[in-house]
């Protein structure tokens, strides 16, 4: 299952920081973050509860980058 | 500008004013440090908080921890010298700003002018209602539907034209700019632009299953899909900013411990300020935005040339290609049979053409669809009598009172008619009136008017091989070849030996040489799926050649492909060029901090001019319109 949500960063760098923070959550099986179109698509893994996993998603995402956004 | 980058440029315009105002004081001790911890807490407060966080969170490699280590240090070093110079902290931050400024301003723009040229998205669909006209959201329009598209607007959903008659713009869709006239019945892609006159279009497809949706839904999640030099780079930033830090650390601890060894003054100062030189250019920035950036726009020039790039992955590959396979029918030629020439005729062309035309007016085959068509005038169904088929032979009838017999030699022998053998390559039909030889008819397929110039622009992009697969008979498929300039070709293929012939090519090909295969989407979607990279041309609308190919070329051109290649060469040479610049650049300053030749100021200036520069080259990657 594959999901793309909208996000809002301001640096490429930390758009790679994001991708890799997201993928190593929980529930997800991968992550790609796409820089120039601020948009991230997520693999979840089957049967993870996808709004709790976007949670942790941001929340992990926030950690690594203060001034991120990911809209769920 | 949005708001965030306004109070950005606004900070660093007084931050630089009081820069350059300051020093015009003479003050010493408390009050020039306070004076001077203005500018600096006004462009880089944010910096310092973020780096407060990024420590809370264990996150030691945060940009901006470092640069707020990097500017701390030097107005430590600056109270601890008593040299009351802190303006190269100061400037560090200022310049750092100004980078990311600019950075975020250049991608925003990239951005919108990219999406803005693939700007086919329709607004508004209009549905006539008592009479008026309506807008409505072309989401809520249902299959077969019929709306209205007015001159000037984009045609909102694939349909099929009811009523009007009028030229379309398909270039946002093509690259195309030749109009292309339509009338009733014609079929129309959304996207496209009505120039003339009011259509009347039923619909088709919903709008969401709509070309216009498909072509931008795959455009924009083109670069999601990430191609190598990308992975590498996000895989150098992760060790790089570790790496320089370490080094940092290093630089300053070391060589005065050694000096001190050796009996030296240690020289501390000197060191920890190499060493937060070093930091300056920890960020990877100018490395990681560029590569995307390049990706992104030469997507974004491409599909604007009608050809639809997938991923950054395929461009990556696409520019690697040394070999081409061409699938003849639909590709290299039209698909269509069409009569190409008339020989031997004891009567007019003309007539010959007018009665196969009728002797075949009872038949839907293809081939009596071009004869009829090559004929052009009525056919009158009451001129024709007594039509037999003769089962794999042709048809004989009686037509205007004179006995005629059409079809292959094999028929001409059972009438006992001797027919002239035609040295041209296609299908054959031989005609024989009242009894006698009157000629024969030349059917083929169509070669493309751009073909031949396409396999020779290949060739001048240094394409090693070119090669054909056909089902066509030997004769026929050497022919075309050697007409085309090909250099290889495999003829007599059944579908499944295409795939076979591939998989033996890519055996055999060297290892680092890409095969694309370029096809025409509708039966050779295995070969598509198997080749290194798959080219599905011609293929407006085709839901199977958007799925199977790699590259979606959106008219029948084949000129396209060496412009594809090309377009994604120049974009490969550009991500090549910031990658070896910027990393070339930032080693350097490492180099000339580490021995003290690169101040602060050298390290800040290059570092963000490297990331403009690089902005600015990937930027070029969006201009493909004259390769």
């Amino acid at each position: 299952m594959k999901k793309t949500y909208a996000i809002e960063v301001d640096c490429a760098n930390c758009a790679n920081k994001m991708e890799a923070a997201a993928g190593k959550t929980e529930g997800v099986r991968a992550c790609s973050v796409n820089f120039m179109m601020q948009k991230m698509t997520v693999e979840f893994q089957d049967g993870a509860d996808r709004s709790a996993v976007m949670e942790a998603v941001r929340r992990n995402c926030k950690r690594v980058e203060s001034d991120c956004e990911v809209f769920i | 500008m949005n708001r965030k980058q306004r109070i950005m440029l606004i900070r660093i315009i007084i931050a630089a004013l009081l820069m350059v105002i300051l020093p015009q004081f003479q003050v010493s001790g408390a009050l020039r440090f306070a004076l001077f911890m203005l500018p600096y807490l006004i462009v880089g407060y944010d910096i310092l908080l973020k780096a407060v966080k990024g420590i809370l969170r264990g996150q030691v490699f945060d940009e901006c921890f470092l640069m707020a280590v990097a500017t701390v240090g030097a107005i430590a070093l600056a109270l601890y010298e008593r040299s009351g110079d802190y303006t190269e902290a100061i400037a560090v931050m200022l310049f750092y700003q100004i980078g990311e400024l600019f950075q975020s301003y250049a991608v925003g723009k990239s951005r919108k002018n990219i999406t803005q040229l693939m700007d086919i998205r329709p607004d508004y669909a209009n549905i006539e209602k008592d009479g008026k006209l309506e807008k409505v959201d072309p989401d809520d329009v249902s299959v077969g539907t019929v709306i209205i598209v007015q001159p000037g607007e984009k045609v909102p959903i694939d349909g099929i034209v009811v009523s009007g008659e009028s030229s379309l713009n398909t270039s946002a869709l093509t690259g195309e700019s030749m109009p292309r006239s339509i009338g009733e019945g014609s079929e129309i892609i959304s996207g496209s632009i009505n120039m003339t006159g009011v259509l009347k279009i039923r619909t088709t497809k919903e709008f969401g299953e709509s070309t216009v949706s498909k072509i931008l839904d795959l455009v924009e999640n083109a670069s999601s899909r990430k191609s190598k030099s990308e992975d590498f780079i996000s895989r150098f930033a992760r060790i790089y900013t570790p790496a320089v830090c370490l080094g940092a650390l290093l630089l300053a601890v070391i060589p005065p411990l050694i000096s001190l060894l050796l009996g030296n003054a240690a020289g501390w100062e000197n060191w920890i300020y190499r060493a937060l030189t070093f930091l300056v250019i920890s960020c990877p920035c100018a490395l990681v935005i560029s590569i995307p950036l390049s990706f992104f726009a030469g997507i974004g020039g491409a599909s604007n040339a009608g050809v639809l790039v997938k991923g950054s992955n395929y461009l990556e590959t696409l520019s690697k290609t040394q070999i081409v396979v061409f699938d003849k029918t639909g590709t290299l030629t039209k698909g269509v049979f069409e009569v190409n020439g008339i020989h031997h005729g004891t009567v007019s062309d003309e007539k010959i053409l007018e009665y196969a035309a009728l002797a075949e007016s009872a038949s839907s085959h293809p081939i009596a669809k071009s004869l009829q068509k090559a004929y052009g005038g009525p056919i009158d169904r009451k001129r024709v009598s007594d039509i037999r088929e003769i089962s794999g032979g042709g048809i004989t009838a009686i037509i205007d009172g004179h006995s005629i017999a059409c079809g292959n030699d094999k028929l001409m022998h059972m009438v006992n008619v001797s027919p002239i053998p035609c040295h041209s390559t296609g299908t054959i039909i031989h005609v024989a009136l009242d009894g006698k030889y009157a000629g024969h008819i030349v059917i083929s397929d169509v070669v493309k008017p751009h073909s031949a110039e396409a396999i020779k622009e290949l060739k001048k992009a240094g394409i090693a091989k070119v090669a054909m697969f056909t089902g066509d008979a030997r004769s026929v498929a050497d022919k075309i070849a050697s007409d085309l300039g090909i250099d290889t070709v495999y003829s007599e293929l059944l579908p499944a030996d295409k795939v076979e012939k591939t998989e033996e090519l890519l055996r055999t090909k060297p290892k680092k040489a890409m095969l694309a295969f370029v096809g025409d989407g509708i039966n050779d979607a295995p070969v598509l799926g198997r080749a290194d990279i798959g080219i599905a041309m011609g293929a407006m609308g085709s839901d199977a050649a958007i799925e199977a190919a790699d590259v979606v070329l959106m008219d029948d051109d084949p000129l396209k492909v060496a412009k594809a290649i090309r377009i994604s060469r120049k974009c490969l040479r550009i991500v090549y060029q910031n990658i070896v610049f910027a990393i070339g650049i930032k080693l350097l300053c490492l180099l000339l901090g580490a021995l003290g030749i690169a101040n602060m100021w050298l390290a800040i200036f290059a570092d963000v001019g490297v990331m403009v520069i690089a902005v600015l080259n990937a930027i070029r990657a969006l201009f493909v319109k004259n390769l």
